[in-house]
C-alpha cells in the first residue's frame, strides 16, 4: 500500500516537471535573440519578401502566445488573436503529435535528427558508464577493504586525479596517443562501411568507440570509485556489520551479504542522476572525437543558431534527467525497505 | 584450582591514539583494557559496571576476539583462545554470542527478521532443510518472547519498536546455542518500562539454558536482581570484584562507595550519604601514578600516589584492590 503510495506520487512529481519544463523550454527560445530571418535581415541579399517567406515557412510570423484575459494582468501579447493560432498553441499540439519541427539548417524533422544522434550517445555512454561502474565499485570496494593503507592511498589518488581531468583535455591527450596507435581518430565509421556484412561494421564502430569510450570511463570511474569507497567505509563501521562478524561470517560473507547492499544505496542515486546529465555532458568528448552524438549535435546547432534541433535536445535531456531521477527513485524504493514498508 | 568456564588473565587491550604520521612517530596508547582478571563459572551471570570510557565495551569486544588482545590470556573452557585461528575462532562464535548496545543499529535494515536470525544457522551449516531451519528460527523468537514468532518473520527491522528488536538481537545470538553470552548494555537504549523486561528475559535464559552471561552495564540499581556477581571497572582494570549482594551492602573500594551512593533507592531511609568525586575521570592516555583512582579519591594517603595497590580479600570470594581496605 505505501509502496504504490510512494510510486504514484515519484510518477506523478515526473510528470509535473516535465510539464512545466515543457513551457519553460518554448518561452527559453522566444526570448533569444535571432530567428534565422532575423539573422538574415542583416543580409542586404536577402529580399523583404524572401524575409517573410522564411517566417511563414517556419511560423514565426504568428504571435507567440495571446493574452489570456483573466490570468494575464500585464496583458502580454494581443488580445484579438484565436488562441489557436499562436506559436504556442502550434508547439503544444506539434509536440502531442511527437513533432519538434523543422531544422533550420538540414530542413529535416528535429524528431528524424534528434532520433538517430541519440541512439549513437546511448551507445557511447552505455559502454562508458558500464566500464566506469564495473571499475569504480570494484576498486571502490578493494580500497575499502584496505582502508588507510597503500593501496587505498593509491586508489584515491589515481580517483581524485581522474575525477578532476578535464574532459576535452584528456580527450585530446588520448586522441594523440590513439591516432599514433592507428586507431581511428573521429567519427562513428570509416566511410563505405554501410555495404560490408554487419559483423565487419560492428567492428569498426567499436574500434571508433574506443577513445571516446576510454575518455568517459576515465572521467566517472573516478567518481563512482570515491562514493563507493566512502558509502563501504560507513557501513563497515556500523554495529550490524560487527554483529555479523561476532556470529561467524568471514570477511567475505560480510561484504557480500551486509555490506554491499547497504553501500550500494547512495551510488545508485549518483549513477542515475548522472545517466541523465551526461545525456548533455558528452558534448565534450562528442565534440573532440567527433562522435555523431546528442552532444555533436548541440554543439553544431548552438554554432548555426539552429533553434528548433535545440528546443528538442534540450527537452530531451530534460526528460532524460528527471526520469532518470525517476528511476533513481524507485529503485532506492526497491533496494531500501525502509521507503517502501511502513 | 577450581577448572573455570572462562578464564582471562591480565588481560590489556591498547589502542593507537591517533594514526602515525611522518611529522608524529611516536604516538600514545589508549590503555582502554589495561589488566583485566576475570573467572566465571558455568551459569553464572557476572555484572561488569563502570562508568562511560572505563572500558567495558572494549573488554568485551576483545573477549569476543573481534578485538586482538595485546596482551594477557583468554581461556575458554579449558582452551586458551587469546590469538584464535580463523577455523578454531569460528567453532568460538557458536559458543561465545554477543548482544549490542544499539537495538537500532545493530540489526541490518535490509533483512527480515526471519534472514537475521536464521542466518547463523547458515553460516554454520546447522541445518539441512528449510523447514529445520524455519523450525530453528521460530523457537529462537519465541525464546526471546516474540510470540507468535510467525508474525514477526517476515517484517523489517524498522518496523519493530526497540524492545522487540532486542528481543530479535537475542534471538539471533541464541539460534546458535551458545555458552556464554556477552551483553554489553542491553538496555541503556530502550525505555525505562521495557528494560526490565529485556533483563527478565536474560535471567530466564539463564535458568533454562544454563547460559553463563557477562552483563555489561553503567546502571548499578538495574544488575542487581539477577547477577551472581559484580566487576567495578575502573579506567581498564576492575577494582573491586564480590558476589552481588556482598558489593552492594558492603561495598569496600572507595570508588564501588562512591557508584553506590549516587543509586537512587526506593526507601529514602536506607539513603546512604553521597559520595560525590572530585574531579573528571582522567583520559586512558596518560594514567594518573600509582593507585588510578587516586586523584578523585577521598580517601587518599601518599602511598596510593606511588604504588599500584594488589587485590585484597575483603570477604568470601570478594577482592577490592585498594591500600585502605583491610587497614
Ligand atoms: N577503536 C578505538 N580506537 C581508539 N580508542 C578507542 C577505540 N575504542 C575505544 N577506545 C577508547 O577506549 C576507551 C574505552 O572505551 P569503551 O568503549 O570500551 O568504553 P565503555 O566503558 O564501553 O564506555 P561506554 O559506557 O560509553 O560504552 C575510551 O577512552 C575510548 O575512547
Ligand atoms: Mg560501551
Amino acid at each position: 500500500m505505501k509502496r504504490w503510495r510512494y510510486l504514484l506520487g515519484k510518477i506523478g512529481w515526473a510528470f509535473f516537471t516535465i510539464l512545466f519544463v515543457l513551457i519553460l523550454n518554448f518561452f527559453l527560445f522566444r526570448v533569444l535573440p535571432g530567428d534565422p530571418a532575423r539573422a538574415g535581415v542583416h543580409d542586404p541579399r536577402l529580399k523583404k519578401e524572401a524575409i517573410e517567406a522564411i517566417r511563414v515557412r517556419f511560423g514565426l510570423d504568428k504571435p507567440v502566445i495571446n493574452c489570456f484575459e483573466s490570468l494575464n494582468p500585464i496583458k502580454i501579447g494581443s488580445c484579438d488573436v484565436n488562441p489557436l493560432d499562436t506559436q504556442f498553441f502550434i508547439y503544444v499540439k506539434n509536440l502531442l503529435q511527437g513533432e519538434m519541427g523543422i531544422s533550420y539548417h538540414s530542413n529535416r524533422p528535429v524528431v528524424d535528427i534528434l532520433a538517430e544522434r541519440l541512439w549513437n550517445t546511448i551507445l557511447l555512454i552505455g559502454a562508458g558508464q558500464i566500464l566506469a561502474i564495473l571499475i569504480g565499485v570494484v576498486f571502490g570496494m578493494f580500497a575499502a577493504w584496505k582502508a588507510r593503507t597503500s593501496i587505498d592511498y593509491g586508489a584515491l589518488i589515481i580517483s581524485l586525479v581522474a575525477w578532476s581531468l578535464p574532459t576535452f583535455w584528456l580527450g585530446i591527450i588520448l586522441l594523440f596517443w590513439g591516432s599514433n596507435n592507428g586507431l581511428p581518430i573521429g567519427g562513428m565509421q570509416t566511410p563505405g562501411m554501410s555495404s560490408q556484412p554487419f559483423l565487419v561494421r560492428a567492428g569498426d564502430i567499436a574500434r571508433h568507440m574506443f577513445l571516446p569510450t576510454l575518455t568517459y570511463t576515465i572521467v566517472y570511474m573516478g567518481e563512482y570509485m570515491l562514493i563507493m569507497r566512502s558509502s563501504l567505509l560507513d557501513v563497515l563501521s556500523e554495529d550490524y556489520i560487527l554483529t555479523a562478524k561476532a556470529k561467524g561470517l568471514s570477511m567475505f560473507q560480510v561484504l557480500k551479504d551486509h555490506a554491499l547492499k547497504n553501500a550500494m544505496l547512495p551510488l545508485v542515486t549518483v549513477i542515475a542522476i548522472n545517466l541523465g546529465f551526461t545525456m548533455a555532458g558528452a558534448v565534450q568528448i562528442e565534440t573532440v572525437f567527433s562522435w555523431p552524438g546528442l552532444g555533436l549535435a548541440i554543439y553544431e546547432a548552438v554554432n548555426r543558431r539552429d533553434f528548433p534541433v535545440l528546443q528538442g535536445a534540450f527537452l530531451l535531456i530534460a526528460i532524460a534527467v528527471i526520469l532518470s531521477n525517476l528511476i533513481a527513485d524507485l529503485m532506492y524504493s526497491y533496494l531500501d525497505p525502509r521507503v517502501h514498508t511502513d | 584450582m577450581q577448572d573455570y568456564f572462562l578464564e582471562v588473565q591480565d588481560l590489556k587491550k591498547y589502542f593507537l591514539a591517533g594514526r602515525p604520521s611522518m611529522f608524529n612517530r611516536a604516538v600514545e596508547q589508549v590503555h582502554a583494557v589495561d589488566g583485566v582478571s576475570l573467572q566465571l563459572r558455568r551459569g553464572e551471570v557476572v555484572a561488569i559496571v563502570g562508568e562511560s570510557g572505563c572500558g567495558k565495551s572494549t573488554l568485551a569486544l576483545t573477549l569476543m576476539g573481534l578485538e586482538e588482545p595485546t596482551d594477557g590470556k583468554i581461556i575458554f573452557e579449558s582452551k586458551e583462545i587469546t590469538h584464535a585461528n580463523e577455523h578454531d575462532r569460528k567453532l568460538l562464535r557458536q559458543r561465545i554470542q554477543m548482544v549490542f548496545q544499539d537495538p537500532y543499529e545493530s540489526l541490518n535494515p535490509t533483512q527480515t527478521i526471519g534472514e537475521i536470525v536464521g542466518e547463523p544457522l547458515d553460516v554454520h551449516g546447522l541445518i539441512h532443510s528449510k523447514s529445520e531451519r524455519e523450525l530453528k528460527v521460530v523457537k529462537a523468537l519465541e525464546d526471546a518472547g516474540l510470540k507468535p514468532a510467525e508474525t514477526y518473520m517476515h517484517r523489517f527491522p524498522h518496523q519493530l519498536s526497540g524492545g522487540q528488536r532486542q528481543r530479535v538481537v537475542i534471538a539471533g545470538a541464541l539460534v546458535l546455542e551458545p555458552h556464554l553470552l556477552i551483553a554489553d548494555e542491553p538496555v541503556s537504549m530502550l525505555d525505562v518500562s521495557i528494560r526490565a523486561e529485556i533483563l527478565n528475559l536474560l535471567a530466564d535464559l539463564r535458568r533454562t539454558r544454563q547460559i553463563s552471561i557477562i552483563l555489561i552495564t553503567h546502571d548499578l540499581g538495574t544488575v542487581g536482581y539477577f547477577a551472581d556477581r559484580i566487576a567495578v571497572m575502573y579506567l581498564g582494570r576492575i577494582v573491586e570484584i564480590g558476589p552481588t549482594h556482598e558489593v552492594l551492602t558492603n561495598p569496600q573500594h572507595p570508588y564501588t562507595k562512591a557508584l553506590l551512593s549516587v543509586v537512587p533507592v526506593p526507601n529514602p531511609r536506607l539513603r546512604r550519604e553521597r559520595v560525590i568525586l572530585q574531579g573528571e575521570t582522567p583520559n586512558p592516555i596518560h594514567l594518573p601514578s600509582g593507585c588510578r583512582f587516586h586523584p578523585r579519591c577521598p580517601i587518599v594517603v601518599e602511598r596510593c600516589k606511588v604504588e599500584d595497590p594488589a587485590y585484597v580479600e575483603t570477604g568470601e570470594s570478594h577482592q577490592t584492590a585498594c591500600w585502605m581496605v583491610g587497614t
